[in-house]
């Protein structure tokens, strides 16, 4: 029995903790890649907002689908056809619950954050823009949720505006509603920020573009592991987010739609188990969600990222946040601590990661010599390369935190970076 | 630490604290960009070139220590080498800096940089402004990616 399965059974009304009664160690036992050493150094992994670890109860799911009853869904009248779609079609419920949409065929299958955000803008966004029309996004955004806007923009002669943010990392929203008042047709906004770390208010974003009928799809990619995510609350038309980043495997991604759009959207891509009827004059597609998945979809990855969510869900994603936020908060105290570290992204509303510069030594060789210490960040432009623009640098570097991360892994971060000082001699 | 000190070296800080020929050619017959779309940094080299011979050559960009060191020490090599070299002379620094080979002679203080052989992920660093070099003699119009 997993500690998270102990965890749940005593606690069985919803699964969640208060804070600082998680069993951190009890957690981390259940990722089998966290008791390695590298360069003869315990690992801490700290690069979790890139991707995040698996628990065994994942891994075990995948392993048990392909060595159990894996077959190709829907289409089997065969036992494992119908074991695999059963599975399948379990972990699309489970998705529908972990975000509160009212139906399952609001629920889209895709490869990733990436390929849901390309999906509405080709179908969603064919359809409604056009020249002369403008879509809204903010500085803050990862190139996932630029560069298919930017593409869409170019097919039809409409414009990308981009709603600015303060020093702090937080969006300025008399011009965010100053832009929304130009002809906007869609908005699309990152929840949290993979390279700041600010926490968006969705809600008030979303409410401010319906005042004006306007569309909103919300990247949320960095925020579903960090916070509970509800659909119907925030009222968003679509919210994407990827299996890797929330405790499943990679190759997953979920795109939730407002059914009625979902329903007048035409295709995103054609083939098999999209289609109710072929004939070569003509084609009828199939119902949703089936109408955006076509060919066979990655089964035995969906089936596991419904175990990411059993296993989260007997966490509690509240007791999560605590602990993260917790983590945040210490590391933001002992990073300002040392002489010439200066911290990217300090709005008010954060969560989970800390983005920071030193005087004098590129992110890059930070890294480096962080990863000889046992402890892997990540250095770069996160993907925001308008973000480093903002600020003047080429590069930063980033220590994101997840539900296995402790505090002494913070103590073996900053003593690192001490290192990286002095080697230095700054 | 002892191995960080075998990527690290003294030479390297110096030059990334100090990078020599740090500044931009007016009137270079030569000069091309090199970025490493991995970490975004972007290097530009600028040449001047008279009968065959590199009279003068410069960098400026903004890069980790190991590329801007590099460029630094790539300029100290390169300067009054007759071009037929620069292809010999990055054929053998790649080498340094990717097998185990032996250095070879010649190469001077350029062999410091043998300790990103161990550094897989830094290689693209350390040869990124040779890569610009390249474009540059080469007369590549656009910006010269290491991937």
């Amino acid at each position: 029995m997993s500690a998270l399965h102990s965890v749940a059974a005593s606690h069985p009304v919803g699964g969640e903790l208060e804070r600082g009664k998680l069993d951190i160690a009890r957690i981390r036992a259940d990722f089998p890649i966290l008791r390695q050493r590298v360069h003869g150094k315990s690992l801490v992994y700290l690069d979790n907002a890139a991707s995040v670890q698996k628990p065994k109860a994942v891994i075990d799911a995948i392993s048990e689908c392909y060595s159990g009853y894996y077959a190709n869904i829907h289409r089997g009248v065969h036992l494992l056809s119908e074991r695999s779609t059963i599975a399948y079609e379990k972990a699309r419920e489970k998705v529908r619950t972990f975000l509160n949409a009212a139906s399952v065929q609001e629920i889209i299958f895709t490869r990733n954050t990436t390929e849901s955000i390309n999906l509405v803008a080709n179908s969603f966004g064919g359809q409604v823009i056009k020249a002369g029309d403008e879509i809204l996004i903010t500085g803050m955004e990862h190139h996932s949720n630029i560069v298919p806007w930017q593409l869409l923009c170019e097919r039809t002669g409409a414009k990308l505006k981009v709603a600015p943010f303060t020093d702090a990392g937080e969006l300025i929203l008399e011009e965010y509603e100053r832009l929304l008042d130009g002809p906007v047709k869609l908005v699309a906004f990152v929840h949290l920020s993979n390279a700041l770390g600010t926490l968006n208010p969705a809600k008030q974003l979303i409410a401010m573009a319906h005042a004006r009928g306007i569309p909103v799809l919300v990247d949320g990619a960095q925020s579903v592991p960090h916070l509970a995510v509800n659909v119907q609350e925030l009222d968003c038309e679509f919210y994407a987010f990827s299996a890797h980043k929330i405790y499943g495997p990679s190759g997953v991604g979920v795109l939730y739609g407002k059914k009625a759009l979902l329903e007048a959207m035409p295709p995103y891509q054609g083939g098999g188990d999209m289609i109710r009827l072929v004939t070569f004059e003509k084609t009828d597609y199939a119902d949703l969600p089936n109408k955006f998945e076509a060919g066979t979809p990655n089964i035995a990855d969906v089936i596991g990222l419904g175990a990411a969510l059993d296993w989260l869900n007997a966490i509690g994603l509240g007791a999560v946040a605590a602990h993260e936020h917790a983590l945040l908060d210490y590391a933001t105290g002992q990073l300002s601590e040392i002489p010439g570290l200066k911290i990217m992204g300090t709005a008010r509303d954060k969560a989970a990661l800390v983005a920071f510069t030193m005087q004098g030594i590129h992110p890059h060789d930070i890294g480096t010599i962080l990863d000889r210490e046992g402890v892997a960040i990540r250095a770069g432009h996160h993907c925001a390369q308008p973000v480093m623009q903002r600020y003047g640098v080429p590069a930063t570097a980033r220590a994101s935190f997840a539900i296995y991360n402790t505090r002494d892994e913070v103590d073996v971060l900053v003593a690192a970076l001490w290192k990286v000082k002095e080697l230095f001699g700054s | 630490m002892s191995d960080l000190r075998d990527l690290y070296q003294e030479v390297i800080l110096d030059h990334n604290k100090r990078p020599r020929n740090f500044r931009i050619l007016p009137q270079p017959t030569h000069h091309a960009d090199g970025v490493n779309p991995l970490c975004g940094d972007r290097i530009s080299v600028y040449l001047d070139i008279e009968d065959g011979v590199i009279q003068d050559i410069s960098f400026q960009g903004a890069g980790c220590a190991i590329s801007s060191a590099s460029a630094s020490l790539m300029t100290e090599a390169l300067k009054g080498k007759p071009v037929a070299e620069v292809e010999h002379l990055f054929d053998a620094f790649h080498d340094v800096v990717t097998t185990d080979c032996e250095c070879p002679k010649g190469l001077g203080k350029l062999s410091v940089l043998a300790g990103v052989r161990d550094y897989p992920s830094r290689v693209k660093c350390a040869t990124l402004a040779w890569h610009a070099v390249r474009a540059a003699l080469e007369e590549h119009k656009e910006a010269v990616a290491t991937e």
